[in-house]
């Protein structure tokens, strides 16, 4: 049962902003950025686009201590110590729900998971109420999964001012924190952002992930972005997001000193994306020939879980190329960063 | 009861009439215009200085939500919406539950409206049974019942041999047939545009070849068939591009665009806005200067409302999940005036848009001011500017991307059949 709420709670979503008198143009003029509070700060992590670079580098620096948490015998942070992290994944996960986990306890967070695509939300309660009750239960922070895309927006303009929302991944929209992890490998092994050529391969139609990197990587100021893949998965127009296209990969990976690899789902193998998972691999599988085409000392980076011998050649994935288990630990570290943030720290 | 209005600047788009001309009504008609008819003695006389009368306004998709859909809307509540935004006139689409496939519904639908005295409700009929796309209606019963034309509104016939002879049935009586042209397959699982915007946000697009495919459908069947066709709520330049040329080639095919499309595009999704999640969906800012050229210069017939009301739990949920839809009856006229003055368009040709080309299209006598015709008028103050908020809003549906807009013109005088059936609380300050 949901309380009743305040009529203040039940408004439209925020957005609704004059008209400036241009002809023709109403709510075209640029909204708020419904991620920054009006100091300029972070209030919620939605999504990369939008986030000035000053912002994605602060949150990449005040990382890098945090990788040495882990090696210590004592593996927390009295960050977050008094405070409730709730998970709220409405769409199952395993890895990103437990680095979450890891990153909220190591900084003493209290932390709850809540997998709702198995409670509530058969019962037929609506997203925002289930937020409302959640939020009874003074949480402090939300770290939200949800199958639509806009669904970690929704939530940040309903909850009150002092909890924060981390998008851990809202339909095909997007993954911040997977690109600012993505973000972490690539100085860590690079150094420097503005040097590269970076080529995204496989499934970007349906990828947050990649919407979240390519974001990522325009911001930071990678000079070449690429997107390597069939016509029926890569999105419409996606060359305005500032981007290269390349169909065949051959050419899309020549030089790149980054090779990001996109998880192909299974239902997407067969049909009329994609004729098999064979002929995927066959002509966009990552495989030691092709690879060999990029900057000998290219990096490759896949965001997990792998579906060896449909994206990726076992050959390269667990090549001296390949750096995918160092993002998930790295994965951590940016997400505790991210967290400390959103408290204030 | 005899009216006088005084001292307004009456527009006619119909007979080109512009001027400061009182106006004369009695018995429901309205017998004089200029000069009062001999010995007229007014009951009732409106101080009109400062204000347009012009014909009410002709809204040619207006959805009421009966039956079947109380809890968003009423048709009471909707028709106080209607006469609210100076439209004396609408046409409601028979997407309701059931849908408006049997000429019972059809005739209660219309009694009960009639018994409210506010607008004129004329309901297209669904073109197929259920509007499952499979068995014709009973045309000829529907339309003796009340109905102006049949549609299958968002649901598209499927099967071609089915859609070719619904449009020969309807084409042997001379009935129109108002059809959106959408592909149903391209369109499948789309809730925007695909462009730009479908790929940043990551939500399904459906492409302009939706529109276009069905459009080549379209024209080439009522080409075939000697249809009466009209298309709703055209979405694209190319698709307009094609309903102009037919036109050009002699086919005798109308079109229509809702205010939104006028005025909004994809960009207006902004982060997810949940109001401009519409059908067809809002497309790039080109295809909607198109469509506002098209209105302009006449090559797209009517303007209408495209109301749908939507409760706030439709609303309120992940832009993919929420429903479609807008409500739009108080925003027809402030809508049109903006645009009008935007592009200045003039204000008489403007009015047409949604007076007397849109009773064209719905084939009923009505958007016009002559005497001897039904005292229907919309009696608005140009200069003011009214603010639209949930408060403002008389229809039961508070979703519209303009909420918290101020819009040029507000009505403060509604008229159906000579009697003043909306009266604006206070005039605008």
């Amino acid at each position: 049962m949901s309380a009743p709420k305040p009529a203040a709670s039940r408004q439209p979503p925020r957005g609704d902003k004059k008209h400036l008198g241009r002809p023709g143009v109403f709510l075209e003029t640029p909204l708020r950025n419904p991620q920054l509070n009006g100091h300029g700060e972070l209030q919620h992590l939605l999504t990369i686009e939008g986030l000035p670079r000053e912002i994605l580098t602060r949150i990449l620096d005040t990382a890098a201590p945090f990788t040495e948490v882990a090696e210590r015998e004592v593996k927390k942070l009295p960050l977050l110590r008094g405070k409730s992290v709730f998970n709220l994944f409405f769409e199952p996960s395993t890895r990103t729900r437990t680095t979450f986990e890891i990153a909220a306890k190591r900084l003493s967070a209290d932390v709850l998971n809540l997998n709702i695509s198995t409670s509530s939300q058969t019962k037929g309660e609506s997203l925002l109420d289930t937020i409302d009750n959640l939020s009874a239960m003074h949480a402090d922070m939300f770290v939200v999964r949800h199958a639509s895309s806009g669904a970690a927006h929704l939530i940040a303009q309903h909850v009150a001012d002092h909890i924060h929302v981390i998008n851990a991944g809202d339909g095909r929209h997007a993954h911040p924190t997977q690109g600012l992890l993505d973000m972490y490998t690539i100085r860590h092994y690079k150094r420097d952002f503005t040097r590269l050529v970076v080529a995204i391969v496989g499934d970007v139609l349906h990828s947050r992930v990649a919407r979240s990197q390519i974001h990522a990587l325009t911001t930071l100021g990678v000079p070449e972005v690429r997107v390597i893949g069939p016509k029926t998965l890569l999105p419409a127009q996606v060359e305005r997001l500032g981007v290269r296209v390349f169909h065949d990969m051959r050419e899309g990976l020549r030089d790149a000193d980054v090779v990001m690899m996109l998880r192909l789902q299974n239902e997407r193998m067969q049909g009329s994306l994609l004729p098999s998972a064979q002929e995927y691999f066959k002509v966009f599988g990552l495989t030691p020939e092709k690879l060999a085409l990029a900057r000998p000392d290219a990096i490759v980076m896949h965001p997990g879980p792998m579906n060896r011998g449909v994206e990726i050649d076992s050959a390269v994935a667990d090549g001296p190329q390949a750096v995918i288990l160092p993002q998930v630990t790295f994965g951590i570290a940016v997400r505790m960063a991210v967290m400390s943030m959103l408290a204030g720290n | 009861m005899k009216i006088h209005i005084r001292n307004p600047r009456s527009i006619d788009p119909a007979s080109g009439l512009d001027a400061a001309r009182d106006l004369f009504l009695a018995a429901g008609r309205v017998v004089g215009i200029g000069t009062a008819p001999d010995g007229f003695h007014a009951n009732r006389s409106i101080d009109a200085t400062g204000l347009v009368a012009c014909p009410g306004l002709v809204d040619l998709s207006a959805r009421l939500r009966e039956p079947g859909f109380e809890y968003r809307a009423t048709l009471a509540s909707e028709m106080h919406a209607a006469v609210a935004g100076g439209v004396t006139s609408l046409s409601c689409p028979p997407d309701t539950d059931p849908p408006l496939d049997e000429p019972g519904l059809v005739e209660m639908l219309k009694y009960r409206a009639r018994s409210l005295g506010l607008a004129k409700l004329y309901p297209v009929g669904a073109l197929t049974m259920r509007l499952a796309g499979e068995r014709l209606t009973e045309m000829a019963e529907l339309t003796d019942s009340g109905c102006v034309a049949f549609t299958q509104v968002h649901d598209p016939i499927i099967d071609t041999q089915v859609l070719l002879r619904a449009l020969q049935y309807a084409a042997t009586f001379g009935y129109t047939v108002w059809l959106q042209p959408q592909d149903p397959y391209l369109a499948r699982g789309g809730v925007a545009h695909e462009g730009e915007v479908s790929a940043r946000l990551g939500l399904e697009g459906i492409p302009t070849c939706a529109e276009t495919i069905r459009l080549a459908q379209l024209l080439q069947l009522a080409r075939q068939t000697g249809v009466r066709l009209h298309l709703a709520r055209l979405s694209s330049a190319d698709g307009l591009e094609m309903v102009r040329q037919a036109r050009a080639d002699g086919l005798a095919v109308s079109c229509d665009i809702g205010i939104h499309h006028l005025h909004l595009c994809e960009t207006d999704i902004g982060y997810f806005n949940p109001h401009c999640h519409l059908l067809p969906p809002l497309r790039a800012r080109s295809d909607r200067d198109a469509l506002r050229r098209g209105l302009a210069e006449g090559s797209i017939q009517a303007l209408c409302s495209d109301h749908t009301p939507v409760d706030d739990d439709g609303k309120q949920l992940p832009f993919a999940e929420s429903e479609a839809g807008a409500s739009g009856l108080e925003m027809l006229l402030p809508l049109t005036l903006k645009w009008a003055m935007d592009d200045n368009v003039p204000l008489s040709c403007a009015l047409a848009r949604i007076t007397c080309d849109a009773a064209r299209i719905l084939g009923v006598a009505a958007g016009r001011i002559e005497e001897g015709g039904a005292a229907d008028l919309c009696l608005f103050d140009p200069e003011a500017r009214v603010r639209i908020s949930r408060e403002s809003l008389h229809s039961q549906g508070k979703n519209s991307p303009f909420l918290g807009h101020e819009l040029p013109g507000q009505v403060r005088y509604t008229l159906v059949d000579g009697h003043v059936v909306f009266e604006a609380a206070r005039p605008h300050a």
